[in-house]
């Protein structure tokens, strides 16, 4: 079954009651004096994580604000000073933005979607089980653990490399069994999006893979065994009983997936270096080009101001889902 | 038969799935086992050589994996710390607004970690602390601490609030309560969470890239490195790879029960 | 098992998990004053010093040397980023020819002219000059020691050149070079294999040699922007039509060692590029055709010379307090001894050429490099850095102009062109008006200085 850390209000409620004694106002006042004390206790456990996590994360937000006002090009020590606004004007005004906006939502509806729709088949397939399901199983998923730099220079030097990758090689074979003239599949040119998105979905699909499999494994059998025996097809089962099973299973693929796809960096930076021209770069990309290509880090920490509101909003989104999708189960 | 006729075409759909996943690990396998030439010229029938891993083994690789070894277990180990009693205290015994606070904490992995990149570089280098492990160890924890609370919150909600209220009648303390009493039964929660704790830390490569030199640099900065940029290197490649991502797969496809779970944030069980 | 025992053993795994790293965290100490630390861009060359190192050197002066190495996007990022806020934790990084001049100037790097002066060992006048100048300060100052340098040339297929009738001049020119690659090119073979990776490094060293001797430049020197002048526009329109034509597969995404893996697979017909890359292609081990290869001068249009000086160098951030040990490490990687060193142990092949005169007059390396040395010498030592092209320029540089800026003008205006090889897109001229629009702020801050 799928779950998300439910309100605690379950939890809580006895706590709650027991201070709630017979009414009156002094009775009142050190009921509340009592639940607050009681809130500080609860709080104890709680501080160093939450401290921890704010002053790491915080912190570096703050650096950057205030980095996001100066006139701060490493090259030019001398230029130093205060920028005001005008980091935040050139982030705006910047024709590069948009396209790596862009970019980056395609990038990760793409890896999301296709991953989504490739996982759930497999899922699917290997949800029945037959002689070597775990091997298969296992199979399938190790792309997932390969480290993200490893698999980003597998795909770009073994799969999709023009000359001597497999992509093209299995092409001129079966050019040679067909007799058909060798075609050029130059992917990382003729569709460098494509291939990125591919080179994502192999790490990716196999993840979405795990987590609808975990959904179908929770779907009751009497119940499809029950409509079977009705007559119902395989095709009317799944759009009917299944899907709708496993649509929250679903939602909290896509979420979790969009919430790492969407900060790929390892795969564009040692695939396609954001080209060829600016077709592949997505945003943290540019972010890191900005710093590091143009050293310009007053501009750098303006751009990361925006991005980072952005995702927040996004992130409010996400988690409000995630939260909901929590609630659907539990009632 | 038309049922058993469509059960073997699912069984050779779901194999041939499998297979093109797996495909390219495969293909690095084999290439690994190569000299640089056939591993280029892709003749199946090429002999076999430990070449490339014999080099693997004689360049210093040992030392950036016990760096990540060390980065990614004492991370691990001080997110455990922090997490488990958060969890604790938002879903056993919640704190008012416990509901929010999670979601506040979730949200910050959101955060583009491209964006941290420059002050966390500036406030490293200023408290002088670039090329030490114990930043990449601090890094990773509050890189993972979001998505370690919220699995062991979902883990620990599952532990029956009778077994916490009977140790509280007993007067035990908070330490005892969460040591004694409610370890034990999350101890498979713990164990999902410090995997994909590892997993994440261990194949970090931008921090790691930026903020270490000599002494602290871990295995996805020795991959980068390990490659030359002229000549052959696909045989050369292909070892790498394998080995830099050896310790998780082996750790994931062992654990891959943990992995679901773990993955899904706790949602999955 | 009863609860009691498991709970014991839990409790010691826990223990265990919480001591092991931790006690391991404490144990990662810091280096010692013996040591040094030195970052490298991950050519062969300098793997084969790492190498040679600990036997060599740590051997003879105690000093032991921890190496990084990185690919060149790294390491070039990296190094920025480290000098310009004065942390470096190495004491000696590999430094491009073309980042030195301005790197010197910012004061990034250490002055090592004395060093230069006072070490007999190190022997300065046996460097060629044209290299030592493009690791110079505006002041003149010697911030960076060549470790390796080159030029670009002609490498081509004896076998195919024969088979097809065609002689190749010592020195070509463009319009040959054209004719020949379109005569070459067929089905599994491109005519020329030229470099068309979106980077300043990388499309923008053969190309930028071209616009040269197009009698194009970036900037006047007086700093007016030229990127969209009817020269360079006709020298990116050559190289354009020439790849499209009779280019290698992928050339959007070749760089040096794509073209290197195609021409050493005979996959191309002849490869203009670093002259480190023929000792590569002579290299049996990894090359397939080794042995029929010849070498021409760089092609020329208007000049008479038009290869490009670069190369791999050493410098001293600025930070280090171990400039003395730095020194010494850097004597003897650079050192004619070293050079001996690797061609005894390892090759002559693989020696760090192209920085020292006593290199191409011995014998055990001409044994090896004789088809390709001297014109490899001669080029570097007939092109002057400081005026590569038909028109004075304001910095250093055969392909590339020694400021900041230049590296991403440069990258910005071949990620246009790239796209144009990539096909998705078709003009030139919008391609170098994105190009102009980029350089005039930037001609505009020099002029104004």
């Amino acid at each position: 079954m799928i779950r998300t850390p439910d309100a605690p209000a379950t939890a809580s409620a006895p706590e709650g009651s027991r201070t709630r004694g017979p009414s009156g106002p002094g009775r009142l006042a050190a009921a509340a004096a009592h639940e607050r004390r009681e809130n500080r206790r609860r709080w104890l456990p709680l501080w160093p994580a939450f401290l921890f996590l704010v002053v790491l994360t915080q912190l570096p937000f703050v650096v950057t604000l205030v980095i996001s006002v100066l006139d701060w090009n490493i090259l030019r020590p001398d230029a130093f000073g205060f920028a005001w606004v005008d980091n935040f004007v050139a982030v705006f005004t910047d024709a590069r933005m948009l396209p790596a906006v862009l970019n980056t939502i395609v990038l990760t509806a793409g890896v999301v979607i296709v991953s989504l729709v490739i996982g759930t088949a497999v899922a699917l397939l290997l949800d029945r089980p037959f002689p070597g399901r775990g091997v298969a199983r296992t199979l399938m998923i190790a792309p997932f653990m390969v480290m993200p730099m490893a698999a980003a220079l597998i795909w770009k030097h073994a799969i999709l490399d023009p000359n001597f990758g497999m992509l093209q090689r299995n092409a001129d074979w079966l050019a040679s069994l067909t007799g058909a003239a060798p075609q050029s599949i130059d992917l990382l040119n003729a569709a460098p999006m494509t291939a990125l998105i591919a080179s994502l979905v192999w790490t990716w699909a196999p993840f979405m893979m795990l987590i609808v499999l975990a959904g179908l494994q929770g779907q009751p059998d009497d119940v499809l065994e029950a409509a079977r025996v009705d007559g119902a097809n395989e095709w009317r089962i799944f759009v009917h009983m299944t899907l709708p099973h496993l649509r929250s299973y679903l939602s909290l693929a896509a979420v979790l997936g969009t919430l790492y796809v969407v900060q790929t960096f390892d795969a564009v930076f040692a695939i396609t270096q954001g080209g060829p021209g600016t077709a592949t770069t997505n945003l943290p990309f540019e972010i890191y080009q900005t710093m590091f290509r143009k050293f310009d880090y007053g501009q750098t920490a303006a751009a990361s101001v925006v991005v980072i509101a952005g995702a927040l909003v996004i992130a409010n989104l996400f988690v409000r889902v995630l939260t909901r999708l929590g609630k659907e189960r539990g009632a | 038969m038309t049922r058993t006729r469509a059960g073997a075409i699912r069984i050779f759909l779901a194999w041939a799935a499998c297979a093109l996943f797996a495909a390219p690990l495969l293909f690095v396998v084999q290439a690994s086992l190569r000299s640089e030439a056939d591993a280029v010229s892709g003749e199946l029938l090429a002999p076999f050589t430990l070449d490339q891993w014999r080099l693997l083994l004689d360049s210093d690789a040992t030392k950036y994996l016990l760096n990540s070894a060390i980065a990614s277990g004492c991370s691990v180990v001080l997110v455990i710390a922090l997490a488990f009693p958060a969890a604790y205290a938002l879903a056993v015994r919640p704190v008012r607004g416990a509901e929010q606070l999670r979601m506040f904490i979730l949200s910050t992995k959101f955060l583009p970690m491209v964006a941290a990149i420059l002050p966390i570089f500036l406030l490293v280098s200023t408290a002088g602390a670039l090329d030490q492990l114990w930043v990449l160890v601090l890094l990773y924890t509050s890189m993972n601490l979001p998505i370690a609370i919220w699995i062991l919150c979902s883990f620990l909600l599952e532990v029956p609030a009778e077994i916490v209220e009977a140790a509280q009648l007993d007067g035990a303390g908070l330490r005892r309560i969460l040591l004694q009493v409610i370890a034990p039964v999350a101890l498979p929660g713990i164990s999902a969470t410090a995997l994909i704790c590892v997993i994440f830390s261990w194949n970090e490569f931008l921090f790691a890239l930026n903020l270490t030199a000599t002494s602290a640099s871990t295995a996805p900065v020795f991959l980068v490195g390990f490659i030359t940029n002229q000549g052959l290197f696909l045989a050369r490649l292909s070892a790498a790879v394998l080995l830099v991502s050896l310790p998780v797969l082996a750790l994931g496809l062992v654990a891959q029960g943990k992995l679901v779970r773990g993955l899904s944030l706790g949602a999955v069980k | 098992m009863s609860t009691p025992t498991w709970r014991r053993a839990a409790a010691t795994a826990a223990a265990l998990a919480v001591a092991v790293p931790l006690a391991s965290c404490a144990a990662a100490g810091d280096a010692a004053s013996d040591r040094i630390s030195v970052l490298m861009v991950g050519n062969p060359q300098m793997t084969d010093l790492q190498e040679l190192t600990e036997q060599h050197f740590t051997a003879e002066t105690g000093l032991a040397v921890d190496f990084t190495v990185l690919p060149e996007n790294e390491l070039r990022d990296r190094v920025a980023q480290d000098l310009a806020a004065g942390v470096s934790k190495y004491d000696v990084i590999s430094i491009n020819s073309s980042e030195t001049p301005y790197y010197a100037d910012l004061g990034w790097l250490q002055d090592l002219t004395a060093y230069t002066e006072q070490d007999p060992a190190f022997d300065v006048d046996d460097v060629l000059p044209s290299m030592l100048t493009t690791y110079s300060a505006s002041d003149g100052g010697i911030h960076g020691i060549p470790f390796y340098g080159e030029s670009s040339f002609v490498m081509y297929r004896t076998d195919l050149f024969e088979a097809a009738g065609i002689t190749m001049p010592e020195h070509p020119t463009w319009d040959q070079i054209a004719e020949y690659a379109a005569a070459l090119d067929s089905g599994d073979t491109a005519g020329i294999c030229l470099r068309g990776q979106p980077a300043a490094g990388q499309m923008f060293a053969p190309l930028g040699t071209i616009v040269n001797t197009f009698g194009g430049t970036w900037f006047t020197e007086d700093w007016e922007p030229q990127v969209d002048s009817p020269e360079f526009t006709e020298a990116v329109q050559f190289y354009v039509d020439l790849v499209r034509d009779s280019g290698e597969t992928g050339a959007a995404q070749a760089g040096f060692t794509e073209c290197l893996n195609l021409f050493g697979q005979g996959k191309a017909a002849m490869w203009y590029d670093a002259t480190a890359g023929a000792g590569l292609v002579e290299n049996p081990e990894t090359s397939t055709v080794a042995g029929k290869v010849g070498y021409a001068y760089a092609p020329t249009k208007l000049t008479d010379y038009s290869g490009w000086i670069a190369g791999w160098g050493w410098g001293v951030p600025k930070n280090s307090a171990k400039a003395d040990a730095a020194w010494e490490f850097i004597s003897w990687a650079s050192s004619a001894g070293y050079e001996e060193l690797v061609g005894s142990e390892i090759g002559w092949s693989n020696v760090p050429d192209g920085k020292r005169e006593s290199t191409y007059s011995n014998a055990d390396y001409l044994a090896h490099a004789g088809a390709y040395a001297p014109i490899v010498l001669d080029s570097i030592k007939s092109i002057d850095p400081r005026d590569p092209g038909v028109q004075p320029r304001p910095t250093i540089g055969t392909i590339f102009v020694a400021i900041p800026e230049f590296s991403l003008l440069a990258t910005r205006t071949a990620e246009q062109i790239n796209a144009i090889l990539a096909g998705q897109a078709d003009s030139v001229a919008d391609a170098l008006a994105v190009g102009q629009e980029l350089a005039i702020p930037i001609g505009q801050e020099y002029a104004g200085e």
